[in-house]
């Protein structure tokens, strides 16, 4: 059982969380993982680290809700208990040797590109980040962002805060502007990086993604985190999660990911006793 | 007492226990277990002790239950395994210690197994004593990996009054006794048992710990360890990298019998889903194919296949698992090989197409080859195909520890000791032989943990 010792709400549907796992807070590092199980009856699911601390041995997750399991996750406060936590799973991220970097973080998926750009800021990179959400009030980490980042843009789909337009459109002007960038990061929902990895291709910039699967055991066990990359059959949970964008199948990834749609939704309904459009 | 005929062992009805996960052989009653017990003729030369890959004394265990002495039969069986109730269930003993029998010259071998099993049930439902933790001697032990192997390994070593530590990667002890063989066929309430029987006597079973990650090697022997067993075993699966294979509704045995076994699928209020496929092609022929096969069928499918390249003669599962498969309508379609799984407009599995196979010249094992007959492709309309064409040695511990030597397959090479090229360090198991048998992994379990006593004791004298 792992305690949970702070729980943060950072907008209607993300949460961010800090639980105490001494294992995995002592050896976790940028781009790594770990899976959790709410309760004795609950399925694997995986979740990025977001933070971590050492010495007090705390690690931070920052999640959406989204369906069953991260509803029951979020109804648990400070002080309650998760069943099971693993980790730290995965490659963590290569930062080393690069001058100047795009870092472009999609909704929730900025809780995971923040630790990446930090990492870079720390290392003297110079550190441009686009990060892109629907609309206002799903901001998240704006003043961490700004903290670690030479430029720093914001996008929206409503225009209600800082640009109207997706973060592609941001890259692009800058790309054209004449920025030089050594490597693209990008996080986000898989169409973003798929559209993000187009346009980086057009530029022969050098992209990484970071993947995220349905996962099960999260160790290379079962295959599930398949993806094919370059060809060739990955698994997330051990080869990735991040990977070279331009060599990734993200059809076959945005097939993948939807292959409980049916069940999600039913567990949702079930949970929230209620009829559920998705 | 029949001396030609072995006693049936008593099952579920194939067409009731197709839909449910209950135990499929119920056991004997113990009037049956004395009647078979006396038909051991307690030979002179004790063939059957050679066969078993730890060397129970068997005429010893079935002499007991002959004299009606049953928690006597258990303690001698316990003397040497770990895990009798669990060997006595999955052991393909008619390649080890039943093939050898006396008995079966003529007629039916002794029924070692279902004997082994009757002793072991009888203790966990009537005993009530659990082991006390043996005197320490002081030095500390860490394996890694919960599985047959490694909770061997931990057993005998506690017994010998080590400080012993299991690191399971999962959130539950057990390895593939939880993840892989599935419900109907081990209950995990008997591995439950079992595990807690070694940890009354002092094993500390540390789960959601992945050595590799969570901890490496080199930690455990910083923290104090003077040995490491591992015995992470052998859960990379194999794809057959055939067009299709990233449908929907495709997945490697491990992770279909991952959701059902471990994760508990088959039951509604499991937080994990599992598509309940009305046709279901499972591909292999090994005893995890039929586990996968039986399982789908009592998912509800109303057509479940398995495809296998070779005939049918050769089929490498244990003989009691395609028995029960077949009884339990599992169609099985040999010297067939798939060659394209086929989609539908929403990217799910709605076909799989294969290709006949005759035998050719046989190979250097001596084993006539499968060869594909040209044009005799032929669909399979399913909705789900379940891989298990086999497994290999996870790498995670071997990308992630210096000094290990791997062999190509991947496995972790040690010597008939279980010693690695690392000092300190032993493995066995499926990490080092590739997918076998839990019965092997516990002869396994079992040698690692007399040269880690040896190792400790010589490292102690310098």
């Amino acid at each position: 059982m792992y305690k949970i010792i702070k729980k943060e709400k950072l907008n209607s549907t993300v949460s961010k969380m800090v639980i105490e796992a001494p294992f995995v807070a002592k050896k976790a590092q940028a781009g790594q993982f770990i899976i959790l199980r709410v309760d004795s009856n609950g399925e694997r699911v995986p979740f990025t680290i977001a933070n971590y601390d050492r010495e007090k041995g705390l690690v931070t997750i920052i999640y959406q809700i989204v369906g069953a399991t991260t509803h029951l996750l979020d109804q648990k406060c400070a002080g309650d208990y998760i069943e099971d936590f693993v980790g730290p799973l995965g490659n963590p991220t290569h930062t080393g040797g690069y001058k100047k970097v795009a870092v472009i973080g999609g909704g929730v998926g900025c809780a995971i590109a923040y630790p990446v750009a930090k990492e870079f800021h720390e290392q003297g990179a110079e550190v441009h980040s686009i990060v892109g959400f629907r609309t206002k009030d799903l901001l998240i980490l704006e003043n961490e962002f700004r903290g670690v980042s030479d430029k720093y843009l914001i996008m929206s789909d409503d225009g209600s805060v800082g640009e109207k337009g997706l973060v592609t459109n941001a890259l692009e002007k800058l790309i054209e502007s004449g920025e030089k960038y050594d490597l693209v990061i990008t996080i986000g929902p898989l169409i973003m990086m798929k559209f993000v990895c187009l346009l980086t291709k057009k530029y022969d910039i050098k992209t990484v993604v970071s993947m995220n699967p349905i996962m099960i055991d999260g160790t290379g066990m079962c295959g599930c985190c398949r993806l094919t990359v370059g060809g060739e059959v990955r698994f997330a949970c051990v080869d990735g999660p991040e990977f070279d964008g331009h060599q990734i199948d993200f059809d076959e990834a945005m097939e993948r990911s939807m292959v409980y749609k049916d069940f999600e939704r039913e567990a949702k309904c079930n949970l929230l006793q209620m009829e559920v459009a998705e | 007492m029949n001396p030609l005929k072995a006693n049936q062992m008593p099952h579920q009805a194939p067409l009731v226990r197709n839909k449910n996960f209950l135990e499929v052989a119920t056991g004997y009653m113990p009037d049956i277990a004395i009647d078979e017990a006396k038909r051991c003729l307690n030979c002179k030369t004790k063939p059957c002790i050679s066969g078993c890959p730890v060397g129970i004394n068997i005429p010893g265990f079935i002499g007991k239950i002959a004299a009606g002495e049953f928690e006597e039969a258990y303690q001698i069986i316990s003397d040497e395994s770990s895990l009798p109730a669990v060997c006595g269930r999955v052991c393909p003993q008619e390649r080890q210690c039943e093939k050898k029998c006396v008995r079966g010259i003529k007629g039916d071998s002794v029924s070692i197994g279902r004997l082994e099993r009757f002793a072991a049930d009888w203790h966990n439902k009537n005993c009530k004593i659990w082991p006390d933790v043996p005197k320490q001697n002081g030095h500390k032990a860490a394996v890694v990996g919960s599985g047959p192997s490694g909770l061997t390994c931990a057993g005998d070593l506690a017994r010998m009054g080590y400080a012993v530590t299991v690191f399971e990667a999962l959130h539950t002890a057990g390895g593939v006794l939880v993840y892989g063989i599935p419900e109907f066929r081990l209950p995990k309430k008997i591995v439950e048992l079992e595990i807690k029987g070694l940890q009354s006597l002092g094993v500390d079973i540390q789960t959601n710990v992945v050595i590799g990650r969570s901890l490496t090697i080199d930690d455990l022997f910083e923290s104090g360890y003077e040995a490491v067993y591992i015995a992470s075993g052998a859960g990379l699966p194999r794809f057959m990298n055939i067009k299709g294979e990233n449908l929907k509704g495709v997945y490697s045995a491990n992770e279909y019998l991952t959701r059902i076994n471990l994760m508990k699928a088959y039951r509604s209020d499991s937080a994990t889903p599992i598509y309940h496929s009305k046709r279901v092609a499972v591909v292999g022929g090994g005893n995890v194919a039929m586990d996968a096969a039986r399982s789908a069928i009592r998912l509800g499918a109303e057509k479940v296949y398995i495809i296998y390249r070779r005939s049918f003669e050769e089929i490498p599962a244990r003989k009691e698992e395609v028995v029960h498969a077949k009884e339990e309508q599992i169609e099985f379609l040999a010297l067939s090989n798939p060659i394209e799984i086929l989609g539908d407009g929403d990217n799910f599995v709605r076909a799989i197409r294969c290709i006949k196979m005759d035998l050719g010249e046989p190979d250097q094992t001596g084993r006539r080859s499968p060869y594909a007959v040209e044009g005799s492709e032929f669909d399979v309309a399913v909705e789900s195909v379940i891989m298990a064409i086999g497994t290999s040695p996870n790498p995670l511990i071997t990308r992630t520890t210096k000094g290990l030597s791997v062999n190509n397959r991947g496995g972790i090479i040690a010597d008939e000791n279980g010693m690695t090229s690392h000092k300190g360090v032993f493995a066995g198991g499926d990490t080092v032989t590739g997918a076998a048998t839990v019965i092997k992994a516990m002869g396994a379990g079992k040698i690692a943990a007399k040269s880690i006593d040896e190792y400790i004791q010589k490292v102690k004298k310098e």
